[in-house]
């Protein structure tokens, strides 16, 4: 079954917490990965990885540079998870 | 200024080892002739030749926050936590350029280990083959490489006058202090972070390193295993640490008003070119490097009251050893307290250079030479020398005292380095 908009940002809000250490409340929607949530180039791949598993989705490397913040990367799971 | 001949000294230490967190507690552990070798009760260990290790007595999980951890291999989060400990200590209150006593530009890190990140590299295998390409770390390379605990470190503190690994296996660590001292005696650099470190402590290398015959099987008595010169040592117990000092120009130390531990006078280097892993068993190499030392430096034998030795606790290397002390020293040597800290933190592989030269250092500013522990039967070869046994011992109390720090390499790779009361 697919995930709501606001389990993707909470799902989000985990794998940011876990992977770059930020406080799950900090990861909102308007939120750049990189300028404010500490998530470097190398990470962002840890990031996509981890949303791939959990919400069924592909997210080819050719889309990660579209997705700058928490808002994009909601957007892109809502369209194309399986 | 790009002087040719400056005088170098130290200004800060800093170490995490199988005795403690920090230097301090280190040291402590040394002169109480504590042992850091503890079983390894992991199950990946059961089937083990070799089931006892010197691990840090302090996980570095606890100090560093779990975000940046997971981005370095163990042996980086180890230099990062002696660096970090050696930075305060030299009195920088902030990262180099944020701190106005030094210039980035003229800051160095030459900080190396032996083997670089395997459990990292092992560890990504292992998922590789259990979850697929897809989920192997992308941070994988910049934590396996060599030369990742230099450059973290060199982000850390800003270094941009260079930042170096050489990599000469256990020799690795004393090989990086030599480093960081020609880079401030030829003008390259006024202050260099330098060191060594290791974490390998993983069933591979154990089991290549049992295979080798290199490592002491004793798994009952894990606290006994490590025995330089002891009659029946059999083997190195294997040990993870790290241990950096801060290096500077004595002009820059003089004019930030720094502390100083002691002059690094220089180094000796060779290569016994006599086999892959055995040592040149009658200590000639060695012998080149300690006659190199000389040769380089103002260093006079009868300065020198203390030896931190190599003596990892094989048959060969330990004998050898001594056989070139008096060879170069002659009857200099009955004056030299020669110690084998290893005794107690086990092998740190390329860390040990580090973690010996904090130790040499600590040695000769408080006049105390730290004991090697597990003698009881001392080999007859091995009493050419003055071994430290059983306790610590003072050091001459008066005059101008030096200390040389021993470290040797699979390769044939020998350095000396020396340090002296300022």
């Amino acid at each position: 079954m697919a995930a709501t908009k606001d389990e993707i940002v909470k799902g989000l809000a985990e794998i940011v917490n876990e992977i770059a250490g930020i406080p799950v409340e900090d990861v909102q929607l308007d939120k750049s990965f990189t300028d404010d949530l500490d998530v470097d180039s190398l990470s962002m791949v840890e990031v996509v990885v981890a949303a791939e598993e959990r919400f069924d989705v592909k997210i080819p490397d050719d889309d990660v540079k579209n997705l700058k913040t928490v808002g994009d990367a909601t957007d892109y799971i809502l369209k194309h998870q399986g | 200024m790009n002087a040719t001949n400056r005088t170098v000294v130290v200004t800060g230490i800093g170490a995490t080892t199988p005795l403690g967190g920090d230097s301090a507690s280190t040291w402590e552990g040394m002169l109480a002739g504590r042992s850091g070798v503890a079983a390894l009760d992991q199950d990946w260990a059961a089937d083990l030749p070799v089931r006892i290790a010197a691990a840090a007595a302090v996980d570095p999980g606890e100090i560093i926050p779990r975000a940046q951890a997971r981005k370095l291999d163990r042996s980086a989060q180890l230099a990062l936590i002696a660096a970090r400990e050696a930075w305060a200590d030299a009195g920088f209150e902030a990262r180099a350029g944020e701190d106005s006593s030094v210039d980035p530009d003229r800051l160095g890190t030459v900080i190396a280990s032996g083997i670089g990140g395997v459990t990292t590299l092992l560890n990504q295998y292992d998922v590789l083959r259990e979850k697929g390409s897809r989920r192997v770390s992308p941070h994988t390379v910049p934590m396996l490489m060599p030369n990742s605990p230099s450059a973290n470190v060199g982000l850390e503190v800003n270094a941009r006058a260079g930042v170096h690994t050489p990599v000469s296996a256990c020799a690795s660590g004393a090989e990086a202090i030599g480093y960081g001292i020609e880079m401030i005696r030829t003008g390259r650099a006024d202050v260099v972070v330098a060191g060594g470190t290791e974490a390998a402590i993983h069933p591979l290398p154990i089991a290549a390193f049992g295979n080798m015959m290199a490592m002491s099987k004793n798994n009952d008595d894990p606290q006994g295993a490590s025995r330089p010169y002891d009659a029946d040592r059999n083997g190195f117990v294997l040990g993870e640490g790290s241990g950096v000092i801060v290096l500077e120009s004595a002009d820059h130390a003089a004019k930030r008003g720094a502390k100083v531990y002691a002059e690094a006078v220089g180094q000796g280097i060779s290569a016994d070119s006599h086999d892959i892993v055995q040592p040149e068993p009658s200590g000639n190499g060695i012998a080149h490097a300690l006659q190199n030392l000389l040769a380089n430096t103002d260093l006079k034998p009868a300065e020198i009251a203390h030896v931190n030795a190599h003596a990892t606790s094989t048959p060969l290397g330990d004998l050898a050893e001594i056989k070139a002390l008096r060879k170069v020293f002659g009857t200099d040597v009955d004056h030299m307290a020669v110690s084998a800290t290893k005794s107690m933190t086990g092998h740190l592989l390329g860390g040990a250079g580090g973690v010996e030269t904090v130790a040499s250092v600590l040695a000769i500013h408080h006049r105390v030479a730290p004991p090697t522990i597990n003698i009881e039967n001392l080999d007859p070869e091995a009493a050419d020398a003055d071994i430290v046994r059983d306790e610590k011992r003072a050091l001459p109390a008066e005059g101008t005292i030096a200390v040389l720090n021993d470290s040797f390499g699979f390769g044939g790779h020998n350095v000396v380095l020396a340090f002296r009361t300022v």
